[in-house]
């Protein structure tokens, strides 16, 4: 599981008003190199929650995203796209789980996919 | 890439080995999996560069398709574990990169508004009623940009009153009339079953 899957991902359980963003609990943490599209890094900026991209690459081992949310004129930098590029697409989260903000039930994530599957009392 | 091209990787996928008949567990042919994706990336531009989501991905090959026609980042849902194994290994013959996560679409969770185009080939719904409206419910509060399905032809209208009024499109256009041949899976299904008609559909969120 890539940082923007995580960006989107939600806990769904019945009564949870914010289950977002979900923790995560790193066991194993793979890279694979691709290749940089700064068309779609620049679009994505303006979408994506900035505060718990850097705290899951932060877990993930990587902390080299700026805190606060940068201002747009970053996205110029070659050096900026490289670091926002390599946290959103690179790092994989393969084996560990997600967890719940509010209810910190545990999802589980085995060889890259998570499993949001929900028990029948949390329809 | 070339129509032919895409067609030919798609023919080469591993599709369902045991399919669960309760989840309709049919693959789309390479040869409609093929023009679904061609046309939704040559005709409207709603592939290349963009976030796709496959709900019910299966083995992955309405996915995989959109990953070789360039789009940037592919998620595949499905509830069934064993074929997001199965997707999983597609993918890395296929050398491309495809995201997987296992979760009844009908619960799925998400936030914002990342997610461009959804291209599904939901259960047709005749061993669960209505679960090809269930999936096009979620699929057009997920999507941003286009919604791609394929629905029996025989529930066009009914698709066409719902969608506009229930679900939150702001059109919905039949692209082409297929003949699906469901290959014959399962021991029930009779001999009328096995080539139907199906729509393909695109449908646009407000
Ligand atoms: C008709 S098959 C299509 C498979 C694949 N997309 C393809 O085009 O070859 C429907 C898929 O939906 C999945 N499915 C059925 N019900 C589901 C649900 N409620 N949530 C998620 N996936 C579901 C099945 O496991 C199956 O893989």
């Amino acid at each position: 599981m890539k940082l923007l899957t995580h960006n989107m991902l939600s806990s769904n359980i019945k009564g949870v008003t914010n289950g977002f963003p979900l923790k995560i609990e790193a066991e194993k943490i793979i890279e694979r190199p691709v290749e940089i599209n700064p068309v779609f890094l620049k679009n994505m900026f303006a979408k994506l929650e900035w505060k718990p991209l850097v705290e899951a690459s932060r877990t993930m081992g990587f902390s080299e995203l700026p805190e606060d949310v940068p201002d747009m004129s970053v996205l110029d930098s070659d050096e900026f796209l490289q670091k926002f590029h390599h946290a959103l697409l690179e790092i994989h989260l393969e084996e560990g789980a997600l967890v719940c903000p509010e209810t910190g039930r545990k999802f589980p994530v085995q060889k890259g996919i998570p499993n949001m599957m929900l028990h029948e009392d949390e329809v | 890439m070339k129509l032919k091209q895409l067609e030919g990787l798609l023919g080469s996928l591993e599709q369902f080995s045991h399919p669960k008949i309760e989840l309709e567990q049919y693959p789309t042919g390479h040869h409609i999996a093929s023009r679904m994706l061609f046309s939704a990336e040559n005709s409207f531009g709603d592939i290349g560069d963009k976030v796709v989501a496959d709900f019910g991905c299966g083995c992955g090959t309405l996915g995989l398709a959109a990953a070789l026609l360039g789009a940037e980042h592919v998620i595949g849902v499905d509830i069934d574990v064993e074929s997001l194994a199965v997707a999983s290994a597609n993918a890395e013959d296929l050398e491309v990169d495809m995201e997987f996560v296992q979760c009844d679409v009908r619960n799925f969770g998400w936030r914002g508004q990342i997610i461009d185009t959804v291209v599904m080939n939901p259960p047709f719904g005749t061993r669960r009623k209505g679960a090809d409206m269930d999936f096009l419910s979620v699929a057009l509060k997920v999507a941003s940009q286009a919604v791609y399905s394929l629905h029996k032809t025989s529930t066009r209208d009914y698709v066409k009153r719902t969608v506009l009024r229930d679900y939150n499109a702001s059109s919905a256009e039949v692209i082409c009339e297929l003949r699906y041949d469901v290959p014959k899976l399962y021991k029930f299904h009779k001999k009328k079953e096995v080539d139907i008609a199906v729509d393909l559909w695109r449908f646009v969120p407000k």
